[in-house]
C-alpha cells in the first residue's frame, strides 16, 4: 500500500547490567517523544481520576443518610476541595492535554511537537504540582503539627484564603501546586498552537485539518488567555499569605470580589478548554462509526472558535448573587446564553452526520451518543442558570453540582472513554475487548445517571452544596440515598475499564494499522506508530487523506 | 516510496510560519496576559487606599528611565540588522549597548524604589497604593531583568563569534520579547505614572 510499514532499528535497552525495568523507567523518565509524554499525561490524569472519584465516593458515602457521621466537618471540607481541584487540574487538563501531545503530531503528519523538551517540562511540572497538592496531607499545617489538606474549596475564595481565616500552609499547597502546574500548561499550550500553525505535512491547509485538530487549536489558543489570569491572581494570593500585600484584604480596603472576577475569568472559560476538546473527539468518531463525512466540517470549526471567544465573556455568571447590578448581569446572563448557540449548533453537525448514516454500534460510538444526549440535557439545565433570577434561588445548590457534573461526566468523561476506546488500539497495537467494552458503557451510563439526575431535584428542593450533612425533615433523603447508590456502580464499571486495559496488553487482539478503517492520518502509521511516526512525511489534498488512499476512483478532494 | 495522497505534489510551494516565531508569539499572548491583570487590579484600587503615602503625593515621572527603554528598542533593533548583513562587530556593540540601558532602567527603579521605601516609608504592605504598585512595576522590572540576562548572553556570544548571521532568527525572537516588555512598560506608565496620580 505504501512505504511505511517497515520500522527503523533503534538502539535497545540501557547501559549493559541495569536491569529491564529499570531501563525501562529510564527512558519514560528521559523521553521527549510526544507519543510517550502523551501516554503519561493520560495515564497519570487516570490514576487521579481514581483518586478524586474515591475522595468522591467517600463524600457521597457521608451523604447518603441525613445526621451521618461517617466523615467529620473538616474532612468533608478538605475532600470536596480536593476533588474539585484534582479533577480540573489534575484529571481533565492532563487527559486532554495527553491526547492531544499523541495525536495532534499523528494527525497533521508530522514527526512531534515544534518543542519536544518544552513538553517534557510542561509535562513533568504538572506531575510534580499534582504530587505537591497530595504532599499537603502530610505537610499542610507545616509546624503547627499534624498535616491536612487544603479546605477552601476548589475556588478558593477571599477572605476565606486570607492568614486569618486558613492559617498553616494547606491553602499555599493549592496555590503553589495549581500556580506550577499552570506553567506547565501554559507551555504546553504554546507548543500545540506553535506545532498547529507551522508543522502540517504539505497540503494539510487550516481547512483541512481533522475537527479534533482545530479543537485543540482553539482550546490551546484559549489556554494561553485564561490561565495566566489564574497564575497572576495566585501571585497576588502569594503576596497576600507571605508579603502582608492587600490584594483581597476588604480590612485596608481590598476586594474580595476582585478574586472571584479574577477566577471566574479563568474558571468558566477552563470548563470550555476541558469540553471542547470532547466536541473534537466527538467530531472524529461520529462519522467513522456512522461512516458518512462530518456534516457541516466549516461549522464545527467555525462554531468552536466562537465558543471560544463568546466563552471568554461570560465568566461573571457565576457571580449573579454577588449583586452586580441589574446591567452586568443582564449582559453577562445574554452572553451566557448566547454561548449555547453555537454549542447547539454542535449538536445538529452531529445528528446531521448521524442521520442517514450506515451506523456501526462499536463502543466508542456507543459512549459518543450517550455524550449526546447527556451533553444535552447539561446545556440545556446550563441555559436554566444562565436566567439570573433562577440562578439567585439555586446558585450554589445541588442543582449547580448536578449540572456541571452532567458536563464535566456526562459530556467529557463519556467522550473520554470513547477516544481511549477508539485509540487506545493505536496507541498499544491491541484492541480492548467489546464485551467489557460494552459492560463498562452500560454500567457507568446506569450508574452516572442514578448519580446525577437525583441531585438536581435535591438542588431544586434547596439542597446547598458543600454541606458536610443535612436534617432528615428537608425531603432530600431519598435522592441522596439513590444517587450514593450509583457510586459502586460506576464504581465497578470503572474496574472492568480497568480489566479490560490489563487483558488487552496482555493479550488482546493485534490491531493492525487501521482498525476502524477511519480516515485520519494517524491510521495511516503502525500501531503503535514509530518513534518518529512516518518514516516518510505524508501529503494531502483533502480532509479525509486515508479515504483517497483507499478510494482512488473517488478521491474526496474532487469534491470539497 | 512516499505516501503520497494525492497526484500532484507541492512540496514545493508549502511554507509555514517558523516554529520559533509562532511560539514566541504563543508566550507573548501569555505574559500580556498575565502582565494584564496585574494593570487591572492597578486600575481597580486607584484611588482606594485607606490611609498615605498616596501616589500623587510621591510619585515622580521616569522621564529618563522611559527614554532609555525606549532606546534600547531601536538599538536592538540595529543588533538584528546587523546581524542579518552579518557585521559582527556592530552587532556586539548594539547588543551591549541595548543590555546597558536596561541596567541603566533597573538601576533607576531601584533608586525609585529606594526613595519611596526609605524616605517615604511605602511598602508592600502599606496601602493598596503599595501592594498594587510594586507588583505591577515589580512585575514589569523582572521581566527587563530576564531580558537583560537574555542581550548579554547574546552580547558575550557576539563578541565570542558564536552568534552568526544563520542565528539571526533566534535574535530577532529576543528582540521581539525586548520589544514586549518596551510596549509593557508604556502601559505602566500611562497607569502608574500619568492616570494613577
Amino acid at each position: 500500500m505504501n512505504g511505511i510499514s517497515g520500522t527503523l532499528d533503534h538502539p535497545e535497552e540501557g547501559a549493559p547490567g541495569q536491569l529491564p525495568v529499570l531501563a525501562r523507567l529510564h527512558e519514560w523518565v528521559v523521553t521527549v517523544d510526544h507519543k510517550r509524554l502523551g501516554i503519561m499525561y493520560i495515564v497519570v490524569g487516570l490514576v487521579f481520576l481514581l483518586v478524586a472519584g474515591l475522595e468522591a465516593a467517600l463524600m457521597r458515602w457521608q451523604l447518603a443518610f441525613p445526621e451521618s457521621t461517617v466523615l467529620s466537618p473538616q474532612v468533608f471540607n478538605r475532600l470536596f476541595t480536593m476533588h474539585g481541584t484534582t479533577m480540573v487540574f489534575f484529571v481533565g487538563v492532563p487527559i486532554v492535554f495527553g491526547f492531544g501531545n499523541y495525536l495532534v503530531p499523528l494527525m497533521i503528519g508530522t514527526r512531534d511537537l515544534a518543542f519536544p523538551r518544552l513538553n517534557a517540562f510542561g509535562f513533568w511540572l504538572l506531575f510534580f504540582s499534582g504530587l505537591l497538592l497530595y504532599f499537603s496531607y502530610l505537610a499542610g499545617d507545616g509546624l503547627y503539627g499534624v498535616g491536612s489538606a487544603p479546605d477552601v474549596g476548589w475556588f478558593a475564595y477571599a477572605p476565606l484564603t486570607s492568614r486569618a481565616f486558613s492559617p498553616g500552609n494547606s491553602t499555599d499547597y493549592w496555590n503553589l501546586a495549581i500556580l506550577i502546574s499552570g506553567f506547565g500548561t501554559i507551555a504546553t499550550s504554546v507548543n500545540l498552537v506553535a506545532t498547529i500553525l507551522t508543522m502540517r505535512c504539505p497540503g494539510m491547509a487550516l481547512g483541512r485539518m481533522p475537527l479534533y485538530v482545530w479543537m485543540m487549536l482553539v482550546v490551546s489558543g484559549m489556554t494561553l488567555i485564561i490561565l495566566p489570569p489564574l497564575s497572576a491572581a495566585q501571585i497576588m494570593l502569594l503576596f497576600d499569605r507571605f508579603l502582608g500585600a492587600h490584594f483581597f484584604d476588604t480590612q485596608a480596603g481590598g476586594s474580595a470580589v476582585l478574586w472571584q472576577h479574577f477566577f471566574w475569568f479563568f474558571g468558566h472559560p477552563e470548563v470550555y478548554v476541558l469540553m471542547v476538546p470532547g466536541f473534537g473527539f466527538a467530531s472524529e468518531i461520529i462519522p467513522v462509526f456512522s461512516r458518512k463525512v462530518i456534516f457541516g466540517y466549516a461549522l464545527v470549526a467555525a462554531s468552536a472558535v466562537a465558543i471560544g471567544v463568546i466563552g471568554m465573556g461570560t465568566w461573571a455568571h457565576h457571580m449573579f448573587v454577588v449583586g452586580m447590578g441589574s446591567t452586568p448581569t443582564a449582559l453577562f446572563a445574554a452572553s451566557t446564553m448566547l454561548v449555547a448557540v453555537p454549542t447547539g449548533v454542535k449538536i445538529f453537525n452531529w445528528l446531521g452526520t448521524i442521520y442517514g448514516g450506515r451506523l456501526r454500534f462499536e463502543t466508542p460510538m456507543l459512549f459518543c451518543l450517550a455524550f449526546l444526549f447527556q451533553f444535552l440535557c447539561a446545556g440545556l439545565t446550563g441555559v436554566m442558570l444562565a436566567v439570573a433570577p433562577f440562578d439567585w434561588q439555586l446558585s450554589d445548590s445541588y442543582f449547580v453540582v448536578a449540572h456541571f457534573h452532567f458536563v464535566l461526566i456526562g459530556g467529557l468523561v463519556f467522550t473520554i472513554f470513547a477516544a481511549i476506546y477508539y485509540w487506545f488500539p493505536k496507541a498499544t497495537g491491541r484492541m480492548l475487548s467489546e464485551t467489557l467494552g460494552r459492560w463498562h458503557f452500560w454500567l457507568f451510563v446506569i450508574g452516572f445517571n442514578l448519580t446525577f439526575i437525583p441531585l438536581h431535584f435535591a438542588g431544586v428542593l434547596g439542597m446547598p452544596r458543600r454541606i458536610y450533612t443535612y436534617p432528615a425533615d428537608r425531603g432530600w433523603e431519598v435522592w441522596n440515598l439513590v444517587a450514593t447508590l450509583g457510586v459502586p456502580i460506576q464504581g465497578v464499571a470503572l474496574l472492568l475499564f480497568l480489566l479490560n486495559v490489563i487483558l488487552a496488553l496482555r493479550g488482546g487482539k493485534a490491531a493492525g494499522n487501521d482498525p476502524w478503517d477511519a480516515w485520519t492520518l494517524e491510521w495511516l502509521t503502525t500501531s503503535p506508530p514509530p518513534d518518529y511516526n512516518f518514516e516518510t512525511l505524508p501529503e494531502v489534498r483533502s480532509r479525509r487523506p486515508l479515504w483517497d488512499l483507499k478510494h482512488p476512483n473517488d478521491p474526496d478532494w474532487l469534491h470539497e | 516510496m512516499a505516501p503520497v495522497l494525492h497526484p500532484e505534489a507541492l512540496a514545493g510551494d508549502w511554507s509555514q510560519l517558523s516554529r520559533g516565531r509562532a511560539g514566541m508569539i504563543g508566550f507573548i499572548m501569555a505574559e500580556g496576559s498575565l502582565l494584564g491583570i496585574f494593570v487591572v487590579a492597578y486600575l481597580f484600587y486607584i484611588g482606594k487606599s485607606l490611609n498615605g503615602p498616596y501616589p500623587q503625593d510621591v510619585l515622580e515621572v521616569p522621564i529618563f528611565n522611559t527614554i532609555c527603554l525606549l532606546a534600547s528598542s531601536v538599538t536592538v533593533e540595529l543588533a538584528v540588522r546587523a546581524l542579518r548583513q552579518g557585521e559582527r562587530r556592530r552587532v556586539g556593540t548594539w547588543l551591549t549597548l541595548t543590555a546597558l540601558l536596561g541596567v541603566v532602567f533597573l538601576a533607576g527603579t531601584a533608586q525609585e524604589w529606594y526613595r519611596l521605601m526609605v524616605h517615604h516609608g511605602l511598602t508592600i504592605g502599606t496601602n493598596l497604593f503599595g501592594t498594587t504598585f510594586y507588583s505591577l512595576v515589580g512585575f514589569h522590572a523582572l521581566h527587563v531583568t530576564v531580558g537583560v540576562v537574555m542581550l548579554t548572553f547574546l552580547a558575550v556570544f557576539a563578541w565570542s563569534g558564536a552568534l552568526q548571521s544563520p542565528h539571526a532568527e533566534r535574535a530577532e525572537l529576543v528582540s521581539w520579547y525586548w520589544h514586549f516588555v518596551d510596549g509593557v512598560w508604556i502601559v505602566v506608565l500611562a497607569v502608574v505614572y500619568v492616570i494613577g496620580r
